[in-house]
């Protein structure tokens, strides 16, 4: 959605005009290349300092970090902070660390994840290739919902999820993931589905094929690219989220980050800086590898999903 | 905001049934959640609702007693600093960094990993490891006094007067991957020929970024701005991470405030009145835009 505008009409202006072509043999060392590759590296320092430093201090003890500065590198490393980020680090009453939150995150993200594509893709699909009267209504509803703040709709969604009975437990923020993730990946179905070639459905079509059988046997194995990139959207999206999660359920179930948001900024006993920075490590793993791993496919991703913030 | 249909098309009205049933889900989410609980939170913004929502009708009182609680003033105050500073640094510090990037460097990827990383992580992540660097007793303060400039003072984050600057500054540092991102697109889009005729015109690089390149890219900077607009306005993690609204109500923005009044003080009409503002912002801002993009005649994006 965001991307294609950058495409200008430009590129299709006759070329007549480029007389002798080529790139002008550049020297290494220049003026220019120490103020380009200067700047650059200054700008990377200042995005890598806060995960050095954060590395840097889950790895201290404490009488380290009272002591040193916290650029220091570690003098004597040591993994105990990180065994207490994930095991013994108390929120509220309970006192099993992380790995309650992070196993929370793991059963809200999968089946949110997973929910929140079937019904999108299969949307898509709809819009695209099955078009029928007032469905655009719908949709323009859908697309213009993903701008207005999600303050505006917990409440009449808190009385929804309750008279359903489903109100603070998973299932029910699962519920709110799927809805809320529907705008944006409908959109970036709906667009993959309408740029496939209509010939191959038209074919299909004349051969007797129904809308679930057209769905499943032809549009499914095109369009695995797509689903890949609604796949890292929604696991980012979703492990990240937290005002959902501190809405949506209880204590028992909070994800990770509002687990990883209580243990940090609780306000009893000594602060464990080592501790802290290694729980805030930990909720960043699954995003940040899913991040390295995917590459590209998570700029695609981000780019189309920006809107839903 | 109709704009949606595709004009000329000849109407073919398709009565397909598994069609439509495959799209109940998109049609109950758009009609009862997104349309049926916008109205709902506005009518009720109406009411004098505290514990529980109810319809007793108190016409502008909620949002009289908003405009005058000093902490939704506050809030809108950063708001409007916080927001206003991070639209002018994203688009400048992103556009920046695009421009150096698409100088045909070496170690592309490596950089553009980078300044990305920080957009993959949760905006309580960023909180917290900002409120870590910006600790005075241990953070960069610290550092800079203990490397001889004993009175050295940045501890935004328990100033109450620049606290909303300690909260840009994670937010900057989260955002502008994405935006930068965003902005090499942009400039990748623009035909080459265009800085040839530039170069053999003889204008200085900056002049064609300023008066050639820029003007060009608008769709690009109309797209972020609202991105990042939109972004602004539901700031909330974030503030929680790092400040907690800290210190006093120094750093409270619009979001909290409805949290805060819907979850905690049991003022519903409060939080209603305060996110039917909210609504409010959104739509000054989404509406125009909608406009130029789908309104105008022109093709989508």
């Amino acid at each position: 959605m965001t991307l294609k505008n950058a495409n200008g009409d430009v590129a299709s202006k006759d070329k007549t005009l480029s007389g002798p072509s080529g790139r002008k043999p550049r020297r290494v060392i220049s003026g220019r290349n120490i103020m380009l590759y200067g700047t650059l590296f200054v700008a990377a320092i200042y995005y890598l300092l806060p995960l050095y430093v954060m590395i840097v201090t889950s790895l201290k003890g404490m009488p380290e970090i009272r002591l040193g500065n916290i650029f220091s590198p570690p003098l004597e490393i040591t993994f105990e902070p990180w065994v207490k980020a994930w095991a013994t680090a108390c929120t509220g009453l309970n006192c099993d660390g992380l790995s309650r939150g992070f196993w929370n995150s793991v059963r809200i993200t999968v089946p949110s994840t997973i929910l929140s594509i079937a019904i999108a893709s299969v949307n898509g699909y709809a819009l695209a290739n099955w078009r029928f009267k007032g469905a655009d209504f719908f949709f323009s509803i859908l697309i213009v919902g993903a701008f207005i703040p999600y303050q505006v709709m917990i409440y009449p969604i808190v009385i929804v999820l309750r008279e359903i009975g489903i109100y603070g437990t998973l299932s029910g923020l699962i519920l709110v993931h799927s809805i809320f993730g529907m705008p944006i990946l409908t959109l970036l179905f709906r667009n993959y589905f309408a740029s496939l070639p209509a010939e191959l459905f038209k074919a299909a079509r004349i051969d007797g094929a129904g809308f679930w059988q057209i769905f499943l046997r032809i549009m499914l194995p095109m369009s695995l690219p797509i689903f890949v990139v609604a796949m890292i959207l929604q696991i980012t999206g979703i492990w990240n989220d937290f005002l959902f999660g501190v809405v949506f359920t209880r204590p028992e179930y909070y994800p990770m980050t509002v687990q990883l948001n209580n243990i940090v900024n609780s306000v009893q006993g000594v602060k464990e800086y080592n501790v802290n920075m290694a729980a805030t490590i930990l909720t960043g793993l699954v995003p940040l590898i899913v991040y390295f791993v995917s590459g590209r496919l998570f700029v695609r991703g981000i780019a189309a999903g920006a809107v839903k913030g | 905001m109709t704009g949606h249909a595709k004009a000329g098309r000849p109407n073919q009205f398709l009565r397909n049934l598994n069609s439509k049933i495959a799209s109940i889900p998109m049609i109950l989410t758009a009609v009862v959640i997104f349309l049926g609980g916008t109205i709902w939170t506005v009518v009720y913004s109406f009411t004098n609702s505290k514990l529980l929502p109810r319809l007793s009708f108190v016409g502008l009182d909620q949002y009289y007693r908003l405009w005058a609680a000093p902490r939704w003033v506050m809030s809108i105050e950063n708001l409007a600093v916080y927001g206003i500073l991070s639209m002018i640094f994203s688009l400048v510090i992103g556009f920046m960094l695009a421009a150096l990037m698409d100088q045909k460097i070496r170690f592309e990827n490596t950089f553009r990993t980078i300044f990305l990383y920080p957009f993959a992580l949760s905006f309580i992540v960023t909180g917290l490891v900002w409120q870590w660097l910006l600790n005075p007793e241990f953070g960069i303060q610290s550092v800079v006094r203990s490397l001889g400039w004993t009175t050295f003072a940045f501890d935004p984050l328990y100033t109450p007067s620049i606290v909303i600057y300690g909260v840009l500054i994670a937010a900057l540092w989260q955002g502008t991957g994405l935006v930068m991102c965003l902005m090499l697109a942009g400039l990748r889009g623009i035909d080459e020929d265009i800085w040839k005729a530039a170069r053999v015109d003889g204008i200085p690089m900056w002049k064609t970024y300023l008066f050639v390149i820029i003007p060009m890219m608008r769709p690009v900077f109309i797209t972020t701005l609202v991105i990042i607009a939109s972004g602004i306005v539901k700031v909330y993690d974030l503030v929680v991470a790092q400040t907690s609204g800290g210190p006093g109500i120094a750093s409270e923005v619009p979001a909290k405030y409805v949290y805060d009044y819907m979850f905690q003080a049991q003022n519903l009409g409060q939080g209603f009145a305060a996110s039917t503002m909210m609504l409010l912002t959104v739509a000054i801002v989404v509406i125009p835009w909608a406009y130029l993009e789908f309104g105008g005649g022109r093709k989508r994006g």
